[in-house]
């Protein structure tokens, strides 16, 4: 087991932002959040950064249990996340070549110049990005550029949240097909949090199913796609997934 | 009829060290009391045409056009004080980067309220009751919990919501929204472009849908634009999206992963230099 999560709990303030939430991620395996807006999935990929304030349970990380938010500077280059708001990944002074030298020099990678052309490359940016500031950016260029920041260090676990969702259809696939060809290379393990049920039953094996800080359901991808849950919330999102149509909407 | 939008040419330009950027070359669209949709690859151009359209292309970016109105006003030549009463009131966005275009030390209600008492004459109560109900209406459970946070402390899909809420609480007569769902799972989706339908619907707003979701777009929008390197390559009715011709188009619509469906790898673009000419 590479994550072993267990009855974590996260209060913010007397709120509950996650109440007890249990799943486990095997090594090499690419696991899905999908759920509610304002659930706790990105809570949930922040506590096990060391990003959150943890209240109760317990969070294990290749067999070694975390305490608090303290994270070793090894789990600081095993463990990359990639945000959901690409903004809060980078650095608004600093140019993107900065930005990916960084972590390289942090955790004393050499051989800076290639590695930065090929993390861009890889993510469709030229070489002509590599000198912009964040905000010379559109919305998806800023997004590949915090992929590209987490896997310049070759990590071993990849916490992705919402790691296309800026991204057209094209683009998409081409960050989706590298997340899995570098997974499939160094056998990664992912934790992918996304709204689009297309792309987390591409990407993942198995998903657990949010709703108000508690895990409904964890569920095979494939029994998502097939329509084998147990849950009504999950059975609601499928339903909403085809798509807006008027005939439906709600009034 | 005169158009709600007239957009004539429009060009941005980006001059740096190390070059002139381009952002957007030569659009052109009108826009009436309708849903069009404007998808496009990323870095297309689609933030920066509505940012122009706004007034709110960020220095040094050069915004050039022909033709450039807002129901009879001449938006090329509208003065600050013109573009203060009327962005937030007639003419709204809702920004693609929600909670970095928030402001980071005032709570969410304030930003609400202030927006609305800045373009009406209400009282503090009337504002805070009807931020409280615009939260609510864009699905927000919990709105006076959120209606005291800052936007740190909401969740990516909760400050996209807040950012409707404060876009839509004046009604406005035209909206630009911005990837507006894409934070939002896909029942709250569904709610909050039922909002947006009814606003086009029963109050005649026009509404200017930028989204990398084809499938939204084709079973949202009456029409869509679709953007490559800056240009508008097509436009079609959605109901014809299936008849794109478009290679960027009919490439979009194969690499899409669907439920269900086994591709590894998904196809990808062969893209071709004359698609940017
Ligand atoms: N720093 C904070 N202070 C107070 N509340 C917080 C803070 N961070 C998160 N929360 C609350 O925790 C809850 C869960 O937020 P989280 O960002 O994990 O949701 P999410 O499932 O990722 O939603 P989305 O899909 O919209 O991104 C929200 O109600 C949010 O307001
Ligand atoms: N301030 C700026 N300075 C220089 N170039 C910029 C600036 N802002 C945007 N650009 C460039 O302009 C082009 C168009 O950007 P825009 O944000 O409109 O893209 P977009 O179609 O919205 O893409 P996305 O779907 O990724 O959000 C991009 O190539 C971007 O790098
Ligand atoms: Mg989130
Ligand atoms: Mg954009």
């Amino acid at each position: 087991m590479t994550i072993r999560i267990e009855n974590l709990s996260v209060t913010f303030d007397g709120f509950h932002a996650l109440k007890s939430v249990s799943i486990a991620v095997d090594k090499g395996e690419s696991f899905g959040l999908v759920g509610e807006s304002g659930s706790g999935k990105s809570t949930l990929l922040r506590a096990v950064a060391g990003l959150a304030p943890v209240s109760a349970g317990t969070i294990e990380v290749n067999g070694e249990a975390l305490l608090g938010n303290r994270r070793s500077r090894a789990f600081r280059r095993a463990v990359q996340m990639v945000f959901q708001d690409p903004y809060a990944s980078l650095h608004p002074r600093q140019t993107v070549d900065r930005q990916l030298l960084e972590p390289l020099a942090i955790h004393g990678i050499g051989d800076g110049e290639r590695r930065i052309l090929k993390a861009l490359d890889e993510v469709g940016l030229g070489s002509s990005f590599r000198f912009r500031y964040p905000h010379q950016l559109s919305g998806g260029q800023r997004q590949r550029v915090a992929i590209a920041r987490a896997l310049i260090v070759e990590p071993e676990i990849l916490l992705l949240d919402e790691p296309t969702s800026a991204l057209d259809a094209s683009v998409q696939a081409e960050v989706l097909n590298l997340l899995e060809e570098v997974r499939g290379r160094h056998g990664l393990t992912y934790v992918m949090v996304s709204h689009d049920l297309g792309v987390v039953t591409h990407m993942c094996g198995r998903l657990a199913v949010m709703k108000s800080g508690e895990v409904v359901e964890t569920l095979a991808a494939t029994d998502l796609a097939g329509g084998r849950m147990v849950s009504d919330y999950s059975r609601r999102l499928m339903v909403a997934s085809k798509g807006f149509s008027r005939e439906v909407a709600p009034v | 009829m005169t158009p709600l939008l007239t957009v004539g040419n429009l060009s941005v330009t980006y001059p740096t060290r190390t070059g002139i950027i381009e952002a957007v070359r030569g659009v052109s669209f009108e826009l009436g009391r309708e849903r069009l949709g404007i998808v496009g690859e990323s870095g297309s151009g689609k933030s920066q045409t509505g940012r122009a359209i706004m007034g709110l292309t960020p220095p040094p970016g050069i915004v050039r056009a022909d033709a450039l109105s807002f129901s009879g006003v001449d938006l090329l030549a509208a003065t600050p004080s013109t573009w203060r009463d009327m962005r937030g009131s007639r003419l709204a966005m809702i920004l693609q980067d929600p909670k970095f275009s928030l402001n980071p030390v005032m709570t969410i209600g304030r930003q609400i309220t202030e927006t609305l008492r800045h373009h009406e004459n209400v009282s503090k109560r009337e504002a805070r009751h009807r931020a409280l109900e615009m939260l609510e209406a864009v699905q927000i459970s919990d709105p006076e919990r959120v209606f005291s946070l800052y936007p740190h402390e909401v969740s990516g899909g909760m400050g996209q919501r807040a950012m409707i809420a404060m876009m839509l609480v004046c009604g406005p007569e035209l909206l630009i929204a911005d990837e507006p769902t894409s934070a939002l799972d896909v029942t709250v989706q569904l709610e909050v472009l039922g909002i947006l339908d009814r606003l086009v619907r029963d109050k005649g707003m026009g509404l200017i849908f930028i989204s990398h979701d084809l499938r939204l777009v084709s079973s949202f929008c009456d029409r869509v634009l679709v953007m490559y390197a800056g240009r508008i390559v097509e436009e079609l009715a959605t109901a014809d999206l299936g008849g794109a011709t478009h290679p960027y188009t009919r490439g979009l619509l194969d690499c899409t992963p669907k439920i269900g469906e086994s591709r590894h790898p998904l196809p990808v673009l062969e893209r071709r230099k004359e698609w940017a000419a």
